[in-house]
């Protein structure tokens, strides 16, 4: 649907070149939600407004269903850019008008009668849930209202893609999560592709199918929401997927030297993760502990739904022979389930790590 | 009424006729030149917003101009300008004195300052919203309608009051030089004849116009925010 092909970006400031983006390349699927998250000044901003060339890229192409955007003529690009749809943090709504003149904003001068541009705005305010507010200014309207209104008048041009910019980082959380149901519904019902950037993990896994992670310019990591919750490979992935999984706190536990993760020196902390539901479906527990005699203690279990599949988890602490321990971590292992010796007691030699992965 | 005014105010009540024609000639010379510092004063603010750097039509060398010269015209004091332009007026207009011939310097004099009103107004303009034109396609002309003008309309009327208030006290001079008008009255009577009432008189009359100006400008700033 869409691509970045090599895409840079180099501001030229008083203190030299600053590389927004360096050889960015991805590819948009039609129809999928696709998250870009990355810490501020990573650059997410830059990639998501090259799409619609709000910001033309220094280098490398941008081709939408086939049209290389970045070679059109201005009033060419101008058209293209009606097809793509765009809603930001601040909603940039505008003031002096009304609901229904803010969303009709885009399709004055674009041939539609003034009944049928009424006819269409009056099916977007349905769509959004804002019937009753089409005579109100912004400034009467709550923030979600905004965002919603923002929503609608970016779908006004039937776009077959959205970005949003940050859309729900400026809300509060009952807002947020009803701007990303709404979101999702369009997604659903009009088949319409997203591409929306963020800085908050929990709003990818609430609704993103696909996700992209920057750092420096660049794409680090991309994938399947779910494989880089389950399976983060990058340092900067494995942070973010940190912040939003309760079984990933467990480490700012340890890193902080909280009396809680205190252990003993024939103990260690281990995370097993269950990559799909049957893995949890065995006693996995009680059995390495009668077949390996060795004790284990339940820290925190849960399961997280990431993409509506179940992510479950144990930390617990081990406890036992050195030989026993390791014994049973391979057994687990070997049941394809995941573990992770997040700290070990000083009986376990340096040696052991690898074997505890 | 009469009797009481022509006692408290009797060079005034002499004169009646030609204060109101005073009045009249004040407020022409302020809609005359007002009509085209407003347009040129618009089209330079609009031209400065778009074309400095970051603008949505950046250009450096049309900026540079625009921006010099405004401040130029801007440095030079009114009552300089007034003289200084006298050739250009005659040039322009067939004369330099009398309501046409203040007309000229009017204009030089107050655009400068109502182009700065103009881009100050259009800069509470938040970017994100220009941003948001652009990503709906809109072009640079429709942009510059529908969204800097159209959404800067309270801070246009505050910038718009202010400079027809400050273009008063310009007509004023431009009158005591030759061009009529409540500034020429006041000096003639009130300053060179020591008639005090008289200047009291113009006084009353500028406090009056300019409140109501002040208060038409406040209403439809008012009317405009939303």
């Amino acid at each position: 649907m869409v691509s970045l092909e090599n895409v840079s970006k180099i501001y030229k400031t008083k203190n030299g070149d600053v590389e927004a983006l360096r050889n960015v390349s991805l590819t948009v699927e039609k129809g999928e939600i696709l998250g870009i998250v990355g810490f501020s000044g990573a650059g997410k901003s830059t990639l998501v407004r090259t799409i619609n060339l709000l910001e033309r890229p220094s280098e490398g192409r941008v081709v939408l269903n086939g049209t290389d955007l970045t070679s059109l003529p201005e009033k060419e690009l101008r058209r293209q850019r009606r097809r793509i749809g765009m809603i930001f943090q601040q909603f940039e709504l505008y003031d002096s008008r009304t609901v229904f003149q803010n969303i009709a904003f885009p399709l004055q001068y674009s041939g539609l009668s003034r009944q049928q541009i009424a006819e269409k705005v009056h099916r977007l305010l349905h769509l959004v849930s804002l019937e009753d507010r089409e005579k109100m200014y912004p400034s009467e309207l709550s923030g979600g209202q905004k965002q919603r209104v923002a929503i609608a008048r970016a779908l006004a041009t039937d776009p077959e893609i959205l970005l949003s910019d940050e859309a729900t980082s400026a809300l509060d959380p009952q807002a947020t999560k009803s701007i990303l149901s709404l979101l999702r519904k369009l997604n659903r019902t009009l088949g319409i592709t997203i591409v929306l950037i963020t800085h908050e993990m929990d709003v990818v896994r609430e609704i993103c199918d696909r996700v992209a992670v920057m750092e420096g310019g660049q794409i680090v990591e991309t994938g399947r929401v779910f494989d880089i919750f389950s399976n983060p490979q990058a340092p900067i992935t494995k942070n973010f997927v940190n912040t939003s999984m309760n079984m990933m706190k467990i480490e700012d536990l340890i890193a902080a030297g909280d009396p809680l993760v205190d252990i003993r020196s024939n103990q260690c902390i281990v995370r097993f993760t269950y990559p799909d539901r049957h893995g949890a479906d065995r006693a996995l527990v009680s059995e390495v502990s009668r077949k390996f005699n060795i004790d284990v203690n339940i820290f925190y279990g849960n399961i997280d739904y990431i993409a509506s599949r179940p992510i479950g988890g144990l930390v617990s602490v081990m406890e036992g022979g050195r030989k026993n321990v390791l014994d049973a971590i391979d057994y687990i292992r070997s049941k394809n389930v995941r573990v992770e010796v997040l700290k070990r007691g000083s009986l376990f030699i340096e040696s052991d790590a690898e074997r505890c992965g | 009424m009469e009797a009481f005014l022509s006692n408290l105010m009797p060079n005034v009540a002499d004169k009646s006729t030609e204060f109101w024609q005073a009045v009249v000639d004040t407020l022409l010379m302020t809609a005359w030149s007002g009509v085209f510092i407003f347009i040129i004063g618009l089209i330079l603010g609009i031209t400065l917003t778009l074309t400095k750097p970051g603008g949505i039509a950046p250009n450096a060398p049309v900026y540079q101009v625009v921006d010099k010269v405004v401040n130029l015209f801007r440095s030079i004091p009114f009552i300089i300008l007034l003289a200084g332009v006298m050739p250009l007026s005659r040039l322009i207009m067939g004369t330099a004195i009398g309501m046409e011939g203040a007309i000229v310097p009017l204009v030089l004099g107050c655009s400068p300052f109502y182009s700065r009103q103009v881009e100050s107004a259009l800069a509470t303009v938040d970017q994100g919203k220009i941003e948001a034109a652009q990503s709906m396609g809109l072009s640079t002309p429709g942009i510059v309608l529908r969204v800097y003008l159209k959404e800067s309309i309270p801070a246009l009327a505050r910038g718009t009051t202010i400079t027809i208030i400050s273009l008063f006290g310009l007509v004023a001079m431009a009158g005591a030089v030759g061009g009529g008008g409540l500034g020429d009255f006041a000096i003639r009577y009130g300053h060179d004849r020591g008639q005090t009432d008289v200047t009291i008189a113009a006084i009353v009359a500028m406090v009056i116009i300019v409140t109501a100006v002040q208060l038409l400008g406040n209403a439809i700033a008012r009317k405009s925010t939303h």
